[in-house]
């Protein structure tokens, strides 16, 4: 080889190395963070390269924290509604006054009765959706899909999935059969299973993120519960008959938020993190990230994304929505380890 | 120092690094594995204990003792068929293609190892699909009046697992077959036997080892995958490995999973001890 070929080849091997950066920042993700065209501005403002780790479950994020050493973890996106249960754990830092403030955000989203405890709050709501029917309107009649009863109507027998995770999937059964979420106790859940095994019976399958969209998308299913605009606004551009609703029984919020790991050796950082994500440019790009799009919780957003991304995103209904859905349910730890067992029976059988 | 004392000591040395390595990276998690079977999950928190507990639900809970069933009835499924089908096109290989055409058609038969497992599978659901390939090719010729159901549906997870292990026992088989010397066959043939005949009385009981080194790798690696049946199966029934996920990922009952995990092992040792008599590696 040539002096100048190894200068080519050191100059090529270069180019493709990654960006060296001052710090790293270590972030328990889910797959909407791990999104470049959210991460960059960050990592070339701060100069730092934010190293995500993706898991699926708080059960499952909880468990990675508390087999981590101090430090080893930097933020952490966490359900909303299970904040309390990693504090009570003392997995999460007190978040410094000002970090995300919510003068902006939707009033419903503020949750704070989730992310403050005793007085200290220790996360910041930064995007929502619904758990709820999504549908193929080109298959289906988008009339039937107003009520939750035509899944169980043997209509669609055959042509239903069911999203992979049991919370929002028990907590749509509940709305069917009139029960709360917050009213989903032990013996609640046990009435649910009639319900959900003939659920199963009229469906083809029960699949994640990735199988549900692979399913709606190649016309395997034609209705997804659980789904909602999470799932079908990435595949609009590419069919845009995929919809989805929130039928007259309710469907279920979801918000996710973003907290500061104890022990984290950079909360400084860390905080500067979570100011960008919740800023109005960090939460557009939040919201319409590669994996899954969501409701950023602030509304400043808005003057970020397009009009075409807030009609996808159904930003004119968000009011009615709000009104219309209730919290995922939260179980404690009898109550949650009934419904898993419930989920594994109906997988199983 | 004797010659023997030294080339003992030589011995020791050579096999050190070996022993230390599998003392390090299988005893001791192993150990450490079969410590959290024994522990239990009180509320979210992982209790230090030594019950059985953990074991005696797997074979009373219907719903984990059936994933034992089905991994098993997957895994034999798949290894039968597999078998069945790798054997002949292993035999054609060795003695029906030209010599020079062999490694070409061998670098074919290993291409399904080149993709990765997560898009092997997701590729068999889009041609497995309702609206794939296959249903189209079959209601477009009028074999199927509309298309019927294989995605999401055990054939789907067997057809995926299939595909791939055809060509790991084609390989295991074939290195079996170009090792027989020639004469065997016209020996057999010499003294009267048909062309069947060497087949299924020389030919065959010779490959034994070959056949049986493959099919034992196509039980250990098909009932431990998690992809496949996760992706084609549907979820609607559950294999060891998924169920061992769904601890982990979902309940973070860790000793849960250590029990389960032990299970799987128990039933591939269980495995190894009845194919142990013909499992001759050396010879594959």
């Amino acid at each position: 080889m040539t002096f100048k070929h190894s200068c080519a080849l050191i100059a090529l091997m270069a180019g493709l190395a990654p960006a060296a950066y001052a710090e790293d920042l270590n972030a328990l993700i889910w797959c909407d963070h791990a999104d470049p065209e959210l991460l960059e501005p960050f990592e070339t403002a701060h100069d730092v390269r934010v190293n995500v780790k993706e898991y699926e479950g708080t059960a499952a994020g909880l468990t990675l924290l508390e087999q981590s050493r101090p430090g080893d973890w930097d933020v952490m996106v966490i359900d909303a509604v299970d904040v309390g249960r990693a504090v009570e754990r003392g997995l999460l830092a007190p978040l410094p006054e000002g970090t995300a403030p919510t003068s902006d955000y939707f009033p419903e989203v503020r949750l704070d009765d989730h992310v403050t405890i005793d007085g200290t709050t220790y996360a910041a709501v930064e995007k929502f959706g619904y758990n709820t029917v999504a549908y193929n309107k080109s298959a289906v009649d988008p009339a039937d899909m107003t009520s939750l009863a035509a899944l169980w109507s043997g209509k669609y027998d055959g042509r239903i999935a069911i999203y992979d995770y049991y919370l929002p999937v028990l907590g749509l059964v509940g709305l069917n059969a009139g029960v709360a979420t917050a009213d989903l106790d032990a013996s609640a859940v046990e009435s649910l299973r009639d319900p959900l095994m003939q659920l199963k019976a009229a469906s083809k399958q029960v699949s994640d993120v990735v199988g549900s969209q692979t399913a709606l998308a190649t016309g395997e299913v034609d209705v997804l519960i659980g789904g909602g605009e999470w799932l079908t606004a990435v595949l609009n551009a590419e069919n845009p008959d995929l919809d989805w609703t929130i039928p007259e029984e309710g469907g279920l919020l979801w918000a996710q938020s973003l907290a500061i790991v104890e022990g984290t050796e950079k909360p400084e950082l860390a905080a500067e993190f979570i100011k960008y994500v919740t800023s109005p440019e960090g939460q557009a790009r939040l919201a319409t990230s590669s994996c899954y799009w969501g409701m950023p919780a602030n509304k400043a957003a808005g003057d970020v994304l397009t009009e075409a991304q807030k009609d996808i995103l159904r930003w004119d209904d968000q009011a009615d929505y709000l009104t219309r859905a209730q919290l995922y349910p939260v179980p404690d730890a009898d109550t949650d380890a009934g419904m898993q067992d419930l989920w594994t029976d109906m997988l199983q059988n | 120092m004797s010659i023997e004392a030294q080339e003992k000591r030589q011995g020791v040395a050579l096999v050190t690094p070996a022993l230390l390595w599998t003392l390090v990276f299988f005893a001791v998690p192993f150990g450490a594995m079969a410590l959290m079977s024994l522990a239990h999950l009180e509320g979210r928190e992982i209790v230090q204990g030594h019950d059985l507990g953990n074991y005696l639900r797997i074979f009373t809970d219907p719903s984990l003792r059936r994933g034992i069933f089905v991994s098993l009835e997957i895994t034999a499924t798949v290894t039968v068929i597999s078998v069945l089908l790798a054997w002949p096109l292993a035999w054609i290989i060795a003695t029906r293609v030209p010599v020079r055409w062999r490694r070409m058609v061998l670098l074919l038969a290993v291409l399904p190892f080149w993709t990765s497992y997560v898009v092997r599978s997701y590729s068999w659901a889009l041609v497995l699909g309702e609206k794939g390939v296959v249903m189209n090719a079959l209601v477009g010729l009028g074999l199927l009046a509309e298309p019927v159901q294989i995605m999401a549906t055990r054939a789907a997870t067997v057809t995926g697992f299939v595909h791939f292990f055809v060509m790991l026992l084609t390989l295991t088989i074939y290195s079996n077959l170009i090792q027989l010397s020639p004469n065997y066959a016209r020996a057999a043939q010499d003294l009267g036997a048909s062309q069947w005949q060497v087949i299924r009385l020389v030919i065959l009981p010779l490959t034994l080892p070959g056949v049986m080194t493959g099919a034992f790798l196509t039980f250990v690696l098909c009932i431990g995958d998690y992809i496949t049946p996760q992706i084609l199966g549907g979820n609607n029934e559950l294999t060891l490995p998924q169920l061992i996920m769904l601890q982990l990922g979902r309940r973070g009952d860790y000793p849960m999973a250590s029990a389960l995990s032990i299970v799987l092992m128990a039933i591939v040792t269980l495995a190894y001890a009845a194919s142990a008599r013909w499992l001759k590696m050396e010879r594959v």
